[in-house]
């Protein structure tokens, strides 16, 4: 039995930060609220370096809920990494709002629920963790109290309740089958229990996590979210819930190992990757069009998910890959920051107007496609490999022709890029500086991939 | 050295934006210039040695036992030069253009690292990281300089090639995962081919469907007319002169080698795709009025031929000296391929500079006003139908000479067969000659002035290398014969 509260230590800065933040902005006049996001980028820079420092230890078991191990250690940097970015997105789009301390410190305590998602391994923990990670977030949504972001608040806000609460009876009924509600004492319990009410106890337990992952069938809020909300907060809500939920479900079912997982998840995978695709094609809103691309990328990431248990190469394509498409999805939200456009003319002669956010994005749009040497397609070597040799090859097949429509609507954005300008261009120093850093980033995962599979 | 030779292009192309707008043309031709002098260089070195020279192996992802591994031989050499004399031919032949040239000049550099580093790489993963680099750079090339209706040729290339690329990706990590322990080495996949059985064949079918569609063999070949016809000369030439041959030397380098079970389990399906793509590209070039489209379809036969050479080598039961024969002629013809076919597009991209169009029933009698752009189409018209004393003859008369040699019915009927593909090949390149270059003048006749200088300059090495080669082969066949002997040793391997 380990209790040692140092072991959460990455944890225990993003929650300290959060109340300092709130504290702060309680008693800080309205107009000079800039302490917050400080506060809420040091919890979070501590944070990383307190993770980066455990990722060196050895892996263990916290208050028998909480695993401290690879998967942990991935979720942490990543959520924690994407967070600071979403942070100094938000910083100066919401300077002197009357909520900005607000906004900061939801997107802490969503981050914080996240971060459990990913490291817990009790559907208790997993279920508080659920409600953690949505609940700031759905008010986030709706943050800027316009027709279409109250819109994406609702939708966002139903579906996830409906899903929840799905989610919790698949819990009741697993645990009450499986005789527990730690994995460990799960997977002997589901051994011997009615396949039926497994199966059944699954499928609503998926409900909840494939909503969290933006994943089919629970992905309908994406694109009324992405593109309803504040640009910062949808770069958030597409990104950061997503490392979380995939951590989720790649540990139960590793852990767990209960039958027909792979079957089920390899359907759902190719289902998302399919439905992602076919409904991007035709978007000519730049961020409804990111939004359909999550879904898609949410369905390769299911690959190694389903693999989970059956080669060794499902968990290192899953944390690489989650990694890699934090980054380039960032990225290209930064772009969209930065040029303050949401249709896909409005990016005619980005290049010229701007080469660094022109070239920053063509970088992470190829890096979507998976193209050498950017982070994706190593992640994506990694999950056909994973595919393969599970012994799912129709799946790997699948995930290729996908791959391959995907480019379509990717270069539907690249193309305009090389136009003449139609008019000045914004200058948004902020965005630009982290788009140009996360198309940088990806880069260096690409090529520096052995280091980064190292650690 | 090779290092060096591979990553210059690039360390100049990253170095551009800080040169003056005028000094960016010389500076890409001197890149190109030092470049092909050092692989020249490293060949005169490396001599008609058999073996692997120049290797650099360095940890990239060594979790997935991928490494950044590089090195020369007998078949990388031609190619290494190949490609390094082509796009110098294709700097040159740049100097006079106004369009955007720094961009045109560092996407010309960056995809001649690619192409040198595809040639040189002998790590899988690292292949098909320049494999679907050259796609990228191409897409490029053909949307932002090409003409006519660029945008959807560029994106029909796109998606065609790289849906090959992806399967070629899954063949090798078919390779990958049947080799013990796991690596993506191409030396010790070789070593010890990994896969046998009913894998061995799907990987087959995935590595041969990718490199197909890039070779192109019939029925993957239709993303090639429109790409060609739409990119600018320059682009043109690097397609048919370098990338196609990417397909052909990953056929050599990595499915003969490393799946030698199945590569002589289904050599048959290997000589039946040539010869369709022998006989297919022959009868459509002669069926096309537009002049860059027929060029296009020669190079499906041309590639058909090195097809039906590999099909030949790999029927374990012929004449070993013939299989050998058909493997050198292979390799000579992508070289003469690469030659000729650069050169005819350049001359094309020199028609639509003056006339702006291809189309052959509107010009005649060229030769009047542009005697020496007629004596260099005559030149290379002549080189591509195989006419003797120039490569495409050499190279096709191995090819020929070695499938219908190796003595199995097979072999024999599909090589006399292809014959007639020379035939069809030598008609519709008179007829060309007839009707363009000799005859009535046509009505864009007037506009076609004679070359110039910088095109002169890049067209007269290409087709003088085919006439060395025509002439003097020796220096080519001595480096390429000790790698044939070690490919038919391997595919004949059980």
């Amino acid at each position: 039995m380990n209790e040692n509260p140092a072991d959460l230590a990455p944890e225990l800065c993003v929650l300290a930060a959060a109340v300092a933040g709130l504290m702060a902005g309680m008693f800080l006049p309205r107009r000079r609220q800039w302490p917050v996001p400080a506060v809420c980028s040091a919890g979070l820079v501590a944070g990383l370096a307190f993770a980066g420092a455990a990722a060196t230890r050895p892996g263990l078991m916290a208050f028998d809920a909480f695993s401290v191990d690879a998967i942990t250690h991935v979720t942490r940097i990543t959520v924690l990494g994407s967070t600071l970015a979403v942070v100094l997105l938000a910083a100066g789009r919401v300077r002197g709002h009357p909520r900005e301390s607000e906004h900061h410190v939801l997107i802490l305590l969503s981050a914080l629920g996240t971060i459990m998602l990913g490291t817990s391994s009790d559907l208790l923990v997993l279920v508080a963790a659920y409600l953690l990670a949505s609940i700031p977030a759905y008010a986030l949504a709706g943050f800027g109290k316009d027709a279409p972001g109250t819109e994406a608040a609702l939708k966002y806000y139903l579906m996830g309740a409906l899903l929840g609460v799905l989610m919790l009876g698949g819990v009741t009924l697993l645990s009450g089958v499986g005789r527990g509600t730690a994995y460990p004492v799960l997977r002997a319990g589901l051994a011997g229990a009615p396949p039926a009410a497994v199966a059944a106890g699954l499928v609503a337990l998926l409900a909840g996590l494939l909503f969290k992952a933006g994943a089919a069938p629970g992905h309908y809020w994406v694109p009324d979210v992405t593109e309803g909300a504040p640009p910062a907060v949808a770069a958030f809500v597409t990104t950061v819930p997503k490392i979380g939920a995939f951590a989720a479900l790649y540990r139960f079912g590793a852990e767990t190992s209960p039958d027909g997982w792979a079957a089920l998840l390899a359907v759902v995978a190719a289902a998302t990757m399919t439905l992602g695709n076919l409904a991007a094609f035709g978007q000519d809103n730049v961020r409804r069009l990111l939004a359909y691309s999550t879904v898609s990328q949410a369905g390769y990431l299911l690959v190694p998910v389903a693999m989970a248990g059956r080669t060794d190469l499902a968990r290192p394509a899953l944390l690489y890959f989650v990694a890699a498409y934090a980054v380039t999805n960032l990225g290209a939200f930064a772009v969209v920051v930065a040029a303050g456009r949401d249709d896909l003319a409005g990016y005619a002669g980005l290049l010229r107007a701007s080469p660094l956010l022109g070239l920053s994005l063509v970088v992470c749009l190829l890096g979507f496609v998976g193209t050498p040497p950017t982070a994706v397609f190593v992640g994506k070597v990694l999950m056909f490999g994973a595919a393969l040799d599970g012994d799912h090859a129709w799946l790997a097949v699948v995930a290729a022709v996908n791959t391959v429509a995907s480019v379509f609507y990717y270069l539907r954005w690249i193309v305009p890029l090389f136009r003449r300008p139609a008019g000045p261009p914004r200058r948004a120093r902020g965005a630009t500086a982290l788009a140009a850093a996360a198309a940088l980033l990806s880069l260096a995962l690409g090529i520096a991939a052995g280091a980064a599979l190292a650690a | 050295m090779l290092n060096l030779v591979i990553l210059l292009p690039l360390a100049v192309a990253l170095a551009l934006p800080a040169v003056p707008r005028r000094a960016v043309p010389w500076t890409w031709i001197a890149v190109s210039l030092v470049d092909l002098a050092l692989v020249i260089g490293m060949w005169a070195a490396h001599g008609t040695g058999g073996g692997i020279a120049y290797e650099t192996d360095v940890r990239w992802i060594p979790s997935v036992r991928a490494g950044y591994h590089v090195g020369v031989d007998g078949l990388s050499l031609p190619l290494l030069a190949l490609t390094a004399a082509l796009f110098a031919a294709c700097a040159v032949y740049s100097l006079r253009q106004t369009h955007r040239v720094r961009g045109f000049a560092i996407l010309f550099l960056f995809l001649e690292t690619v192409c040198l580093g595809l040639f040189a790489a002998l790590d899988l993963l690292l292949f098909f990281v320049f494999f679907d680099l050259s796609i990228v750079g191409m897409y490029f090339v053909i949307l932002l300089w090409g003409h006519g209706d660029r945008t959807r040729s560029a994106l029909v290339f796109f998606l065609y090639t790289f849906l090959g690329s992806l399967v070629l990706l899954l063949g090798f990590i078919g390779l990958y995962l049947g080799a013990d322990p796991h690596t993506f080495d191409m030396v010790e996949l070789t070593r010890t081919p990994p896969l046998s059985g009913g894998p061995a064949g799907l990987t087959l079918l995935a590595v041969g469907i990718g490199l197909g569609i890039k070779t192109p063999v019939v029925p993957f070949h239709t993303w090639l007319p429109p790409a060609h016809t739409d990119a600018p000369a320059a682009g043109s030439a690097i397609l048919a002169g370098v990338m196609l041959k990417m397909g052909t030397y990953g056929l050599i380098r990595i499915a003969m080698p490393m799946l030698p079970d199945a590569w002589r389990h289904y050599a048959l399906v290997f000589l039946i795709v040539g010869l369709v793509g022998v006989l297919y590209g022959a009868l459509v070039a002669l069926a096309q009025d537009d002049l860059k489209r027929l060029v296009a379809y020669t190079s499906v036969n041309h590639m058909g031929y090195i097809v039906l050479a590999l099909g030949a080598a790999g029927y374990a039961t012929g004449d070993a000296d013939a299989r050998r024969l058909a493997v050198t002629g292979a390799v000579t013809q992508m070289v003469s391929h690469g030659l000729v076919t650069g050169a005819l597009f350049l001359l094309c991209g020199v028609l639509y500079d003056r006339a702006g169009g291809y189309d052959l029933g509107r010009f005649g009698g060229i030769a009047r006003g542009a005697p020496v752009f007629a004596a260099l189409a005559a030149v290379a018209a002549f080189a591509s139908l195989g006419l003797p004393g120039l490569s495409g003859f050499v190279a096709e008369f191995q090819i020929l000479a070695g499938t219908i040699g190796s003595g199995t019915a097979a072999t024999a009927v599909t090589g006399a067969l292809a014959v007639l593909g020379i035939l069809v090949t030598a008609a519709l390149f008179l007829r060309v000659l007839h009707r363009a270059v000799l005859g009535p003048p046509g009505e864009l006749t007037p506009l076609v002035t004679d070359v110039r200088r910088p095109e002169l300059a890049a067209l007269v090495p290409l087709l003088a290398l085919s006439l060395v080669i025509g002439v003097a082969p020796r220096f080519l066949l001595d480096t390429i014969e000790p790698l044939s002997a070690a490919v038919v040793a391997l595919v004949g391997r059980r």
